[in-house]
């Protein structure tokens, strides 16, 4: 019953939250500024992670394709064209969005969680700005702009490293890879990647936001709301990878 | 001038403010003092609506901050500065601009007359030269004198001081009450020193008033408040072997 009532109590004062998030910026030159800094260190500093991750899963998946799926019933385009289904519907979109999640929600739990018991945050306040608007608001349009963009380029990334793995195992040819890739291929699958992207971008960026920003206690307790932050959010990715595909297809 | 009227706070159940009536003089320091946990804090959260008061009003001159919308109070957080316990210097940006914060963000100067007043600020609390370092390179009373210099970058009517010696060495803590005393009398401010110091009390305090469980148990200066027959503040203010020995022996 008590789990309940803090549910409640936790997805009321979010809302609240975000309410006060969502407000024209005070001074556009400062909030440009923070835009850019959160797109630097959100978006681009997770370049590498991206990268490295779609490579290897990517080449991963098609020789798991190729091991199990050794059958001279399945023409050979099947490997390319199931890889890119995989890579693009879910892999990219959610398993990357769950590694971002890691990476992201937990630096920005911490950062805000140090800037509130360090008395920062109510420094702000007291100078008469609206610390929520101005704090967490360029992290989520940060995360807005990058992430999407980050998806399509683990999209790619994981479909070359796909076609180094069928390389490495020396059974398929690489045009008949590229055949399989090109099969059937819609942008609706595209579309469907960004548009999942889009939304866990907000979950990962807001629901760490608010664990940080509420956070109450000392150093211990920055530790543990950021440890929340990338639970929730990636249980919260998780639900949401279900409606939205259920809705989508 | 600041005036706090029949204000009361709870948590929960537990009552920390109760039915305080203060005012605090326009150029003059005006200190808030009592043991930890009696109450000051919050009262000063209070007075810079970090905390809303369950009950009373607080008056801002002309201003009742009860009264005040969203803007007005935005408004009148402008005319506040305020230095926090630990000096709450934002770790991310640079002396320079930690000081040309609030100027910028609401102020619409051009970039070479606000580092003007960033400048003339970090001069005026004796530091000079450190515009790049950042708060981690900083000792404990610079950073606390950088502090003062964001505080009064915007030109405040108020200025609230919270525990603005702890941490520091008696020295330095002197610079600090002294620093204080000066702006203070300077630029005509309403300043509030919330404090346990005893030597900070002796240093510039004008207008004292000691919080005990809550309540508002003394009023007073610094000339009389070594005199007084208040048994919870001569606990207080004697608690130290050394100021025990030189109450017996009146000095």
């Amino acid at each position: 019953m008590k789990k309940i009532k803090y549910f409640f109590e936790d997805f009321g004062g979010y809302l609240l939250l975000m309410k006060e998030v969502f407000r024209w910026p005070q001074n556009m030159h400062i909030f440009k500024r923070k835009l850019l800094f959160e797109i630097q260190t959100l978006g681009i500093d997770s370049i590498l992670i991206v990268f490295l991750v779609s490579v290897f899963v990517g080449a991963a998946v098609v020789i798991q394709l190729l091991i199990n799926l050794e059958n001279p019933i399945y023409p050979d385009w099947i490997y390319g064209y199931a890889s890119r289904k995989t890579m693009m519907l879910e892999f990219s979109p959610t398993i990357i969005s769950l590694i971002l999640a890691g990476k992201c929600a937990s630096k920005i739990a911490s950062e805000l969680g140090t800037q509130k018991i360090t008395e920062q945050i109510d420094a702000l306040e007291v100078m008469g700005v609206n610390t929520a608007s101005y704090l967490i608001l360029p992290k989520i349009i940060a995360c807005m702009i990058t992430f999407p963009l980050l998806i399509v380029m683990s999209i790619f990334i994981s479909i070359v490293g796909g076609g180094i793995g069928a390389l490495s195992v020396g059974t398929l040819s690489m045009s008949a890879y590229i055949d399989g890739l090109r099969l059937e291929y819609t942008n609706m699958d595209l579309i469907f990647a960004i548009v999942k992207v889009f939304v866990y971008s907000i979950i990962i960026s807001s629901v760490a936001s608010y664990r940080g920003y509420t956070l109450k206690g000392g150093s211990v307790e920055v530790g543990i709301q950021s440890t929340k932050a990338v639970v929730q959010s990636c249980i919260i990715i998780m639900i949401f990878d279900l409606i939205i595909t259920n809705l989508f297809m | 001038m600041i005036k706090v009227e029949n204000v009361s706070k709870y948590f929960g159940e537990k009552k920390v403010l109760d039915n305080i009536n203060a005012e605090f003089e326009e150029g003059k320091c005006n200190l808030i003092i009592g043991k930890s946990g009696s109450g000051k804090t919050v009262l000063m959260k209070c007075l810079v609506s970090l905390y809303t008061p369950d009950e009373g009003y607080i008056h801002f001159d002309d201003r009742i901050l009860r009264h005040l919308n969203k803007k007005e109070k935005v408004n009148l957080r402008k005319d506040i500065g305020m230095l926090f316990q630990g000096g709450a210097l934002f770790d991310s940006m640079n002396i320079e601009e930690n000081v040309m914060f609030p100027i910028r963000m609401f102020q619409r100067d051009e970039i070479k007359k606000m580092k003007s007043r960033v400048e003339f600020c970090l001069e005026r609390v004796n530091l000079k030269g450190i515009n790049k370092y950042y708060p981690s390179e900083l000792s404990g009373g610079m950073q606390k004198r950088v502090a003062i210099a964001r505080a009064i970058a915007t030109q405040p009517k108020y200025l609230f001081c919270d525990e603005p010696n702890s941490g520091l060495d008696p020295q330095t803590s002197i610079v600090i009450d002294q620093l204080i005393k000066e702006i203070t009398h300077e630029y005509n401010i309403t300043t509030i020193v919330n404090t346990h110091d005893m030597n900070s009390v002796m240093e510039i305090g004008e207008n004292i008033n000691y919080i005990h469980q809550g309540k508002l148990w003394w009023k007073g200066n610094s000339e009389n408040v070594l005199n007084t027959d208040n048994k919870e503040l001569n606990d207080f203010i004697f608690c130290s072997a050394l100021t025990k020995k030189l109450k017996q022996n009146n000095i």
